[in-house]
């Protein structure tokens, strides 16, 4: 097919879009903000893989570089201000940082994808659903007419919009918060990407809603096979999803774990503070556990971990130097016991190749060198 | 959407009545037409004659009554100096001023959205800051003071283009610049944050979440929503300028409603300041529903039913 229609390229394509399973990595992505009151490294030197098909939950609080080091893989960081100062970002074979503005357009969408927080505001108040979900079938796959019809039927059926054929000519004012995070959801999803960002999609929902959509997406990932970034700060969200998890502390990843393991053994004290202030429903406590402090300000962040002023276990070093990251599998723990990291890769079904460690953690205490 | 329309009308026909109280009133504290009419020298008998003729010696809620009645049929009265029905003279005057007003928007619209547009996607670049200072002199540049020096420019030291009148071409374009000098500035500076607004938002960010080429993100899905606050103000606008830009009209000896309405006012000529004012009332209140409904069909949000 030297000469096809864009039709009949496109569709072609389209089948074999989803099946394009890409393996995902970061490397030591930095994006900075200048602003009037200095740099903030809001992603600093971030790092990690996502295999096919995985869930990576990313987790830590307000202002900790979650979101932009999503917005960072997208290319879709709020310029002038904010700049993609170092790194790469690999999809497949393909480094994201190297594209043109217009190859990265393509590959927006079509090979990576995302869900935003609020569906409230992330969906425009003056197209109809049809034109809103099926434009991204019309860019990628070339399809028009009657066949981007049925495309956004099929579309709205996968999150199960009842009567699809007649919400599609509703406006999102007509939507009730749920309906219209699915659709926001058909719409991340409507070209089969590889991959699938989740900025906290259920934050805005209520709870048994949530629930749904947690499901709705696990049973589309099922189907779809598409591999998952999972933003949040809600631990509950991330035993339920995430097969591993990273920690986010100032623009860092602190520790990086299978799901299980990050709540049996945290490593990284920030980590265990985190998973000790869960409340407990079988406790009663006065008091919830809270960790101590403020988190740093990014505009002056202090030498050495930033974590530091805030951790019971700091040392000279933790003031003086940022800690490499460490494998912490077998390392020993804090208390002296040695624990051991065996079962690390049998919950999470993740494929020892190329991942690397299997729980890491940036911090002196699993330094193994004496001191 | 028929009862929309039905509370609209009525509301319409209270604005017309209060404006008619209002400007009736009001002309009628700028002095006795008389006075100017019959100069110094004048017989009692000459000045109760034409008191009588326009009712001018009735007392004055009489003469509102009169006014009101004849009105309703559409009978605005007589020019008290061009002995002729004040409509008559309007209508004549009204595609003068239509065509100016349809040169000067459109000139402008054309000119300022898209510079409004560039200038909120290329924020705090260069491209940026000269749109801002064509705004800032557009807004502080009074239009009296531009028509005089485009004249003095364009007309008299190089005699390029005519100073005044309504004869051809080439007679549109001073007028419609000094007047679109001043809409440029304001439209652009609305395209402008209101583009900024919609740029920032969630659902501009999934467009190119989505993949779609950043063109159409900006010219169709940012600018479909900023284009609310545009639309009022080009209502506004137009509602001015087809009143006639009294001051533009001036300077240039346009023969349009603007004019008429200065030379109304200058000689107490009731009948023709009624009648314009009226008219720019009229005006008013249509294109305001116009632009109403105009806003249903540009956010869904806003239908009326």
């Amino acid at each position: 097919m030297t000469s096809s229609l864009p039709n009949e390229r496109s569709i072609a394509d389209a089948g074999t879009v989803g099946s394009m399973a890409a393996r995902l990595e970061v490397r030591d992505l930095q994006t900075w903000f200048y602003t009037r009151r200095g740099i903030v490294k809001a992603v600093d030197g971030v790092s990690f893989a996502l295999e096919p098909g995985e869930t990576l939950g990313l987790v830590g609080e307000s202002g900790s570089g979650k979101s932009i080091t999503c917005l960072s893989m997208l290319r879709l960081v709020p310029e002038p201000a904010g700049r993609i100062v170092g790194g790469e970002v690999w999809l497949g074979d393909t480094d994201l940082l190297q594209l043109s503005r217009h190859e990265m357009e393509q590959v927006r969408g079509r090979r990576i994808s995302m869900v935003l927080q609020d569906p409230m505001t992330s969906l425009n108040p003056v197209f109809n659903v049809e034109k809103q979900v099926g434009e991204g079938s019309m860019y990628h796959m070339g399809l028009h007419g009657s066949g981007l019809r049925d495309r956004v039927q099929q579309l709205l059926r996968w999150v199960r919009i009842p009567a699809p054929e007649v919400r599609a000519n509703d406006y999102p004012h007509q939507m009730s918060g749920g309906m219209r995070q699915r659709i926001v959801g058909a719409i991340a999803l409507s070209s089969q990407p590889s991959v699938l960002i989740a900025d906290e999609p259920t934050t805005s929902l209520d709870v048994t809603i949530q629930a749904q959509y947690l499901q709705l997406l696990k049973d589309l990932q099922e189907e779809h096979r598409f591999s998952m970034i999972f933003v949040t700060h809600d631990f509950g969200i991330v035993a339920r999803v995430c097969d591993r998890v990273a920690v986010m502390y100032a623009g860092k990843i602190v520790e990086m774990a299978p799901t299980r393991e990050l709540f049996s053994s945290p490593r990284h004290p920030y980590a265990k503070a985190l998973i000790q202030s869960l409340p407990d429903p079988d406790l009663e406590v006065e008091w919830l556990t809270t960790i101590p402090g403020q988190p740093p300000s990014l505009y002056d962040l202090p030498q050495g971990c930033p974590f530091a002023p805030r951790c019971a276990d700091a040392m000279d070093i933790c003031t003086q130097q940022y800690p490499p990251t460490f494998e912490t599998g077998v390392a020993t723990d804090v208390s002296g016991g040695v624990f051991a990291g065996g079962a690390a890769g049998v919950s999470s079904g993740v494929t020892a190749g190329g991942i690397g460690p299997s729980h890491t953690a940036a911090c002196w205490l699993y330094d193994g060198a004496p001191r | 959407m028929r009862r929309y329309i039905l509370a609209r009308f009525f509301q319409a026909v209270v604005s017309m009545l209060a404006l008619s109280l209002l400007v009736f009133f009001l002309v009628r504290l700028t002095g006795d037409p008389r006075d100017l009419l019959l100069g110094d020298d004048y017989s009692q008998e000459q000045w109760d004659k034409i008191g009588e003729l326009w009712s001018l010696d009735e007392p004055i809620y009489v003469q509102y009554a009169i006014f009101l009645r004849n009105a309703a049929t559409g009978n605005f009265g007589e020019s008290i100096f061009w002995k002729e029905p004040a409509v008559e003279m309007l209508a004549r005057r009204i595609p003068a001023t239509v065509q100016l007003t349809l040169t000067a928007m459109s000139l402008s619209v054309i000119v300022a959205i898209p510079m409004g547009v560039l200038s909120a996607v290329k924020r705090d670049t260069w491209l940026d800051y000269a749109g801002k200072t064509v705004a800032m002199l557009g807004q502080s540049v009074p239009a009296f003071w531009l028509g005089i020096i485009l004249i003095w420019v364009f007309a008299v030291t190089w005699n390029l283009l005519p100073t005044s009148g309504r004869e051809g071409p080439l007679h549109y374009i001073l007028p419609s610049v000094t007047l679109g000098w001043f809409t440029v500035a304001g439209i652009m500076r609305i395209t402008r944050s209101a583009m900024l607004d919609v740029l920032d938002s969630e659902y501009i960010k999934l467009a190119r979440v989505k993949g779609v080429p950043e063109n159409v993100v900006i010219w169709n899905h940012a600018l479909r929503n900023a284009a609310i606050p545009v639309v009022t103000f080009l209502g506004l606008i137009l509602g001015n300028f087809l009143t006639g830009f009294v001051v533009v009209e001036t300077i240039f000896s346009w023969p349009g409603v603007g004019l008429l309405a200065i030379r109304g006012i200058q000689s107490n000529d009731f009948a023709i300041v009624q009648t314009v004012v009226m008219f720019g009332g009229l005006l008013f209140i249509t294109i305001n529903f116009l632009v109403d409904i105009l806003y249903g069909y540009l956010d869904p949000r806003i239908r009326y039913d």
